[in-house]
Order: C-alpha cells, then sequence, then structure tokens
C-alpha cells in the first residue's frame, strides 16, 4: 500500500483524477474458488463475459474467454450460465 | 468610476437585477416569502430574452441546490436565492456544496425559522447554517445587496477560493422596501466579472470521479484542505472590493466601521440594524456622545483581526443578535465576540442583545436604550453574563 | 441501432475492475452492461447506495467516465442541474455535451428519491434514469424500501413469530414513471442482456426523460449462493413477477410474453429471505403474493393490449 497522502498532496474537493484507479486493488484475494475454463470446448458466446459483475472474463484474440485472476471474486456466475457446462469451480 | 443609472427597486429586485448582469448560465429556484420576488423577476428577464440563462423551476429547495451543485461541478455560473424553510430544506446541501468547493452565489433574505410560522426578518435561518462551510456575506441595505451580489461570483468562482457564498438580507425589510440605489451598466459588470473559467471540467478524455467515498484515512485530510481555502477569503475579499471600487466608487471592507476612531462605546452586528444603528449613532454625537456603530459584512469566515482592530479604544460593546443560539452562554454574534475578545485578551465589558425575532421591529428608541446601557456597563466596569432580550414583552 | 451480438460490442470497458461490490453482485452486472450498451463516454450522476459506495472508497474509483455523487435522494435533481448547464454550455460553445444517466438503487428512487425524480420528468430534462433494484436498502444493511416485495424478509421487516415478514406490496413505480409521460420507459432484467441493452440505447436516444427499472438480484440480502444472481433475475421474468415492458409515444408493449409461467415457488424457494413462506403456517402470505404477481401481469397484459 502507498503511503497516505497529506492534505496538501490531494486535489481539491476529495475528487479523483484517476480513472479506473481501483485496479491498484486486487479483488482476486476475495475469492475461494476460482473459475477453471476448458479453452478447447468454449464456444466464444461470450455469456461469461457479459454476466460476470467484475469484468474478470477477457474476451482474447481467437473469440474465446480467460479469467484474470488479479479480480475474479470467484462468484461462479459464468460457470452456471456457460450454456455448454465447460467452466468449472475449483477450490482455492 | 464608471458611470451607473439610479434605479428605484426593492432588495429582491436589486439582487435579482445585479444576478442578471452576472449572466448565470443556470438558475435553480424555488419560492419563498420573501425571496419570491428574486425568482419572479429574474423569470421575466429570462422569458423576455433579457438573459440567456436555463431557469429550472425545481420541485423544492433541496433540489435547487441539487441542481445548482450539478451545474457549478459541470461548469456553469450559477445562482439560486431561498429564505428559512427552504433554506433549513438544503441544509444537507449547504454542506456538499462547499466540501465538494463547488462555486455558486445564493441570495438569502433571511426569515424566521418555524416554529411558529413567521414570514418576517431575522437571523435565525442563517445562523443555523453558519458552519456548513459557506461564505456569508451581510447586507445592510439594498445598494449592498445589490453590489455583493456582483462581488460573490467573483469571490465564489476564484480558483484559490471555490467556495459558496451567501448574500444575506433581511426579509421584508431590505426585501420589500424600495430604495435608490446606483447600478452599474452591463458593459461594466460584465468587464468586472467576466465568464466564468471552471476548475474542473466534465469531459471524457480526463474522466474524474467527484463525491467519492472518504473513509476515516482520507476525510479528515480533505476537510483539512476545504479549512484552509477559508484562510484565503478575507484578503480575497478585500481584493475584489478594491477592483469593484474603481467601477463603482463604493469601496467595501470585510467589516465597516462607523465614527469609531474617538468612540468610547459601540454597537456591533449585522444587516439592517445597522443602518438604524448609524442614524442613531448620529444624533447620539450631536448630543456629545463619543460612540460607534460596526456592522460585520463577512460574517464567516470570521474577521477576528479586523473585528479586534476596530474594538481596540472601546471601553464597552453591545452585541446584537437578531437570532436565538438556545441553551448556550450568549447568542451567536455574541459566542463569536466572546471568544474573540478572550483569544487576544482583551477584556472589555459586551452586552449581549437579542432583538427584532419574527420581525420584530427594533426603534431608534431602543437602539438608544442599548447605548445607554452600554455606557453603563463601561463606567461600571462590569459585565453582565449571558445575553437579554429587548423589545419583547415581559409583561 | 440495435445490439444483435454479444461479438460486435466493443471490449474495451468505461468500469474497471478491482470495485468493491459483493460476488455476483446483480447491480455490478448492471453497470458494466449499462455502459457496454452505450459504448460511448456518458457524464454518470449516481445516487447514494450499493454502487456508489462500492465504486469510489477515496483514492480508488472504478469509473471511467465523468462521475458524480451528491447525495442520496437528489440524483434527478444533480442530473437536472448538469443537462441544462450543459444546455447552456454547449450552445456557448463552452463545453461539449454528453449523454447523461442517473444511477439509482430502489432506495434512492422508489422511496427518498421519488420526488426528485418526478420533478425531473416533469420538467422534461433529456436525460436516461436507471434504477437498478434489488428490493430493499442493501448498501445499509438490507432494510425494507418501497421496493420489497409483501411477506420478504429484511432487517426492518423481518420473519417474526407475530408479523411474518414485509406486510406491504411492492410500489408500481415503473407505472407511476409512465403516469409522467416519459419520453421512454422500460423493465428489464440483467438475465436478458440483449432487452436490457437495448432498452439502454432507446433511453439514451430518446429526447426528453427515459427511464429504466431494472431487476438485480443481491445474493447477499436474498441469501442465495453467489452464482444464482442471473438465474434468479432469470426466473423473476419466468414466473411472471417482474414483466418485461415498454412505454413509447403513449403505448405499452409487452418486451417478452410468458404464456407457460413457471410456478413462483421456482423463484421464491432458492432465496432465504423467503424461507418462511414455504412454511404451512404462512401458506396464506406466499398466496396473497401469488395472488399479487398475477395481478400485476394481468394488470400489464391489459395496458399492453390497449
Amino acid at each position: 500500500m502507498n503511503k497516505l497522502k497529506s492534505w496538501k498532496e490531494l486535489p481539491i474537493g476529495g475528487v479523483i483524477l484517476e480513472a479506473g484507479s481501483s485496479l491498484e486493488y486486487k479483488t482476486g484475494s476475495w475469492r475461494s474458488q476460482r473459475p477453471i475454463i476448458n479453452r478447447e470446448k468454449c464456444i466464444g458466446c461470450l455469456f461469461c463475459w457479459i454476466y460476470c459483475p467484475d469484468s474478470a472474463i477477457i474476451r482474447a484474440e481467437d473469440g474465446k474467454v480467460d479469467v484474470n485472476y488479479d479480480y475474479c471474486k470467484g462468484c461462479g456466475i459464468c460457470a452456471v450460465e456457460c450454456p455448454v457446462h465447460v467452466i468449472i469451480m475449483k477450490e482455492e | 468610476m464608471m458611470e451607473q443609472k439610479v434605479i428605484a427597486v426593492s432588495g429582491d429586485e436589486a439582487v435579482a437585477y445585479a444576478a442578471k448582469q452576472c449572466k448565470p448560465d443556470v438558475v435553480a429556484a424555488y419560492p419563498i416569502t420573501p425571496q419570491t420576488i428574486i425568482v419572479e423577476r429574474f423569470s421575466e428577464y429570462v422569458a423576455n430574452g433579457e438573459v440567456d440563462s436555463e431557469f429550472i423551476c425545481v420541485e423544492s429547495e433541496h433540489s435547487a441546490l441539487s441542481a445548482c451543485i450539478g451545474a457549478s461541478l459541470a461548469g456553469a455560473r450559477v445562482f439560486t436565492a431561498t429564505s428559512s424553510q427552504g433554506l433549513a430544506l438544503m441544509h444537507e446541501m449547504l454542506y456538499i456544496a462547499s466540501g465538494l468547493r463547488c462555486p455558486i452565489v445564493m441570495a438569502i433574505v433571511n426569515r424566521a425559522l418555524s416554529a411558529p410560522i413567521n414570514i418576517h426578518g431575522d437571523h435565525s435561518d442563517i445562523m443555523g447554517s453558519r458552519d456548513s462551510g459557506w461564505i456569508d456575506i451581510f447586507c445592510e441595505n439594498s445598494q449592498e445587496a445589490y453590489d455583493f451580489t456582483i462581488q460573490a461570483f467573483k469571490l465564489s468562482e476564484d480558483h484559490d477560493i471555490l467556495l459558496p457564498v451567501s448574500v444575506n438580507l433581511d426579509g421584508f425589510i431590505l426585501s420589500h422596501s424600495v430604495e435608490n440605489i446606483k447600478a452599474l451598466s452591463d458593459d461594466y459588470v460584465s468587464k468586472f466579472l467576466p465568464e466564468r473559467v471552471p476548475y474542473y471540467t466534465l469531459n471524457a478524455e480526463r474522466p474524474i470521479t467527484i463525491g467519492a467515498l472518504a473513509l476515516p484515512d482520507y476525510y479528515f485530510e480533505i476537510k483539512r484542505q476545504q479549512d484552509e481555502a477559508y484562510k484565503k477569503v478575507l484578503s480575497k475579499f478585500k481584493e475584489i472590493s478594491k477592483e469593484f471600487s474603481k467601477f463603482s466608487g463604493r469601496k467595501y471592507d470585510v467589516i465597516d466601521i462607523f465614527q469609531i476612531d474617538d468612540a468610547k462605546i459601540a454597537l456591533i452586528g449585522m444587516g439592517s440594524t445597522i443602518g438604524t444603528a448609524k442614524y442613531v449613532a448620529k444624533q447620539l454625537r450631536k448630543k456629545g456622545k463619543k460612540v460607534g456603530v460596526i456592522g460585520i459584512k463577512v460574517y464567516r469566515p470570521f474577521p477576528s483581526k479586523e473585528i479586534i482592530k476596530a474594538l481596540e479604544n472601546l471601553k464597552a460593546l453591545a452585541i446584537l443578535d437578531r437570532a436565538l443560539s438556545p441553551g448556550a452562554l450568549s447568542a451567536p454574534l455574541g459566542l463569536d465576540i466572546k471568544a474573540l475578545l478572550y483569544e487576544y485578551d482583551f477584556k472589555i465589558p459586551v452586552i449581549n442583545f437579542v432583538y427584532g425575532l419574527g420581525g420584530r421591529d427594533i426603534s431608534p428608541k431602543e437602539i438608544v436604550t442599548i447605548f445607554n446601557r452600554t455606557e453603563k456597563i463601561a463606567k461600571e466596569k462590569t459585565m453582565p453574563h449571558g445575553y437579554e432580550y429587548i423589545g419583547v414583552r415581559e409583561k | 441501432m440495435s445490439i444483435k451480438s454479444l461479438k460486435e460490442l466493443p471490449k474495451e470497458e468505461f468500469f474497471s475492475s478491482g470495485h468493491r461490490m459483493c460476488a455476483g453482485c446483480g447491480p455490478a452486472i448492471c453497470v458494466r452492461q449499462t455502459l457496454i450498451a452505450a459504448g460511448r463516454p456518458v457524464i454518470m450522476v449516481s445516487a447514494t447506495g450499493c454502487v456508489e459506495v462500492s465504486t469510489t472508497i477515496y483514492p480508488y474509483t472504478s469509473w471511467k467516465i465523468p462521475w458524480i455523487h451528491i447525495a442520496f435522494e437528489n440524483a434527478a435533481a444533480v442530473a437536472s442541474g448538469i443537462e441544462a448547464a450543459l444546455k447552456k454550455l454547449s450552445k456557448d460553445g463552452k463545453a461539449k455535451k454528453y449523454d447523461i444517466i442517473a444511477f439509482a438503487g430502489d432506495g434512492g428512487t422508489f422511496d427518498i428519491g421519488l420526488q426528485a425524480l418526478s420533478g425531473a420528468i416533469e420538467r422534461g430534462h433529456d436525460f436516461l434514469y436507471i434504477c437498478y433494484d434489488n428490493e430493499a436498502y442493501m448498501n445499509t444493511g438490507i432494510q425494507r424500501s418501497g421496493a420489497t416485495p409483501h411477506g420478504a424478509e429484511t432487517t426492518t421487516s423481518p420473519a417474526g413469530s407475530v408479523i411474518p415478514g414485509k406486510k406491504e406490496y411492492k410500489k408500481r413505480l415503473t407505472d407511476i414513471i409512465i403516469a409522467h409521460d416519459p419520453a421512454y420507459a422500460a423493465t428489464a432484467s440483467i438475465a436478458y442482456w440483449k432487452d436490457y441493452m437495448n432498452k439502454v440505447i432507446k433511453g439514451l436516444d430518446a429526447k426528453g426523460p427515459a427511464f429504466i427499472h431494472v431487476f438485480a438480484p443481491c445474493p447477499r440480502g436474498w441469501r442465495f449462493p453467489s452464482n444464482q444472481t442471473v438465474s434468479i433475475a432469470r426466473l423473476a421474468v419466468e414466473t411472471r413477477y417482474f414483466p418485461l415492458y415498454e412505454y413509447e409515444n403513449g403505448k405499452y408493449t409487452l418486451s417478452l410474453d410468458i404464456p407457460k409461467p413457471k410456478p413462483l415457488e421456482d423463484f421464491i424457494k432458492p432465496q432465504r429471505r423467503f424461507r418462511h413462506l414455504l412454511d404451512p403456517k404462512n401458506k396464506n402470505i406466499l398466496e396473497e403474493l401469488k395472488i399479487d404477481v398475477e395481478r400485476n401481469w394481468e394488470r400489464i397484459k391489459k395496458l399492453c393490449s390497449l
């Protein structure tokens, strides 16, 4: 964690100038289980991507998906919504 | 000094006229007696194309200030007005406006707070909000209401300040009485007050987050930073007044001192009563009494140094309050002055009077009584405790 | 312009990871779908609530758009002020106009926020108001709101031995808003991403005030496993509990007909906030809820047939 700033170093009015700075906070440490995607069988439907609350499903170049484990909280929605059941949840 | 024209207007009309000349981008307001004339007059200006403002007829005062905050953050010049219950309704928003450093100018036509319901002038509304972090300016007459409305925009929008400003005028006494005032021309107001240059803007290139949750690890620093801006207000006010005087010939300071130099006793207060007090002081001077009057123009931030300097040769002081602070040692201004005297180790007897609640008139005769009482405590070197009432029927 | 497939949508988002919403949070899914549907930077005004608090813990922010939070009850009033300011400033060439989305929960909309929303719609401001409905004041600890359904357990309507759950019924907010005759109004569910995202586009394109009421389940508050969020949002529609419809130009249109509804028990059983309704002694409450759901469905169908 960075050293906390003094009042002189802060932008006026409690404004946060750096868009998307929450990326510094890796919520992946929250999870107790992780999704494992069977990429071979993935059909690239992107349902897991549109239903992930944390934008933790990455749309890869080949049209399939990968998991961003830095932020995945292990909720398991992707595994439930996958129409071809190629995502399994594994204990951390 | 520039060319000015004399117009006969009520205090509300003077404020509306000044606001028009300042060309606010957005005005969001809700009517409440005795502020109504301000919004009505401004609506006429908009309807007749005399000013190109977006006038939002909001559905409550809380929404009025909410909309003003939104507009101010979007970079607009904003104006609104309210009184009494309206100010009380927008109370939580007052703190948010100052906490988010929004330039906003709000005319407050001071009116008593319920209960009981009363539509006339006293200072209970603004006194209930004096900790909200706004800059609070008090007007003695309609000329000041006009002049301070214009200067308020410049003060509020200054990048060293970025705090909301209230311009306070007494309900009915100033808001509805017609006086002659000298109004600057539109061009000169525009010259004195150019377009607003926002500090932040809302744009996609550098998207900012406003109004974040600050937990105990950051809230204190953000408030500390806000408090620091207050320290610059009085000097900035003086700078702006100096510049304004070049346009208008009228120079203001954070306090208005009248016949103070060789005064032995004085009276200090805010609002229209100062005008009456000056009149009484003049009469008493003719009788050889060395009396003076101090009218506070900028109440928050409190002009400690300037007031102490004005008091330095006095033997006693009367403090006039048009509001109560129930259960406190004194009424609001009484508390401020007593603390000031203690801090500067300046021991003169003071006497705090509460007067004029709910629009109760204060007569020159009553002010003479006040001066007499002050003279008495100066002679006897006694310090009355607490506060007294003047003008209320005790029996 | 309407969305037909997920593949055509851009990968880059205006909302980043690292926010502190619960695992499986329905409103978080709603935020993502909203901004992906918009596809361009918008100005968002957020009311106090789960989304606001969890996405902007100083100095961290998940937002990559201009975002403002002022207070709980005034998202619509703040949006009004911004809309008026941008209208004037863009006319004067001093600022760029952006679409404005006011984003609030059922707390900040149904109850404390109703006045500001009503006023903003009456004044005709051009903005889109999205209410994410997790059926209680979740952020402050699962207290009941006007959106909480009949019989549900919340911390202020506990399933007690004398009073088992909320006595009152869910406020018909969307129809209150429709009575204002806005430029566009709709209900949606996060489970039906295409329907919702196209409604967002319609809401943004509408000239004047638009309103969308989105069903966004809360695993924590409704007490179901975090992986069931989308499935419950789907069951709500499939059981007719939450009808999907639109309002435009004075006309109601049903977005999805449910000719053979699943039994309401399918929706109720997975949620422990309704567990006490499965107890035989509370049979009548469950019946009342079913009647309410049917009444509402019939009413909406009738309106859609006019």
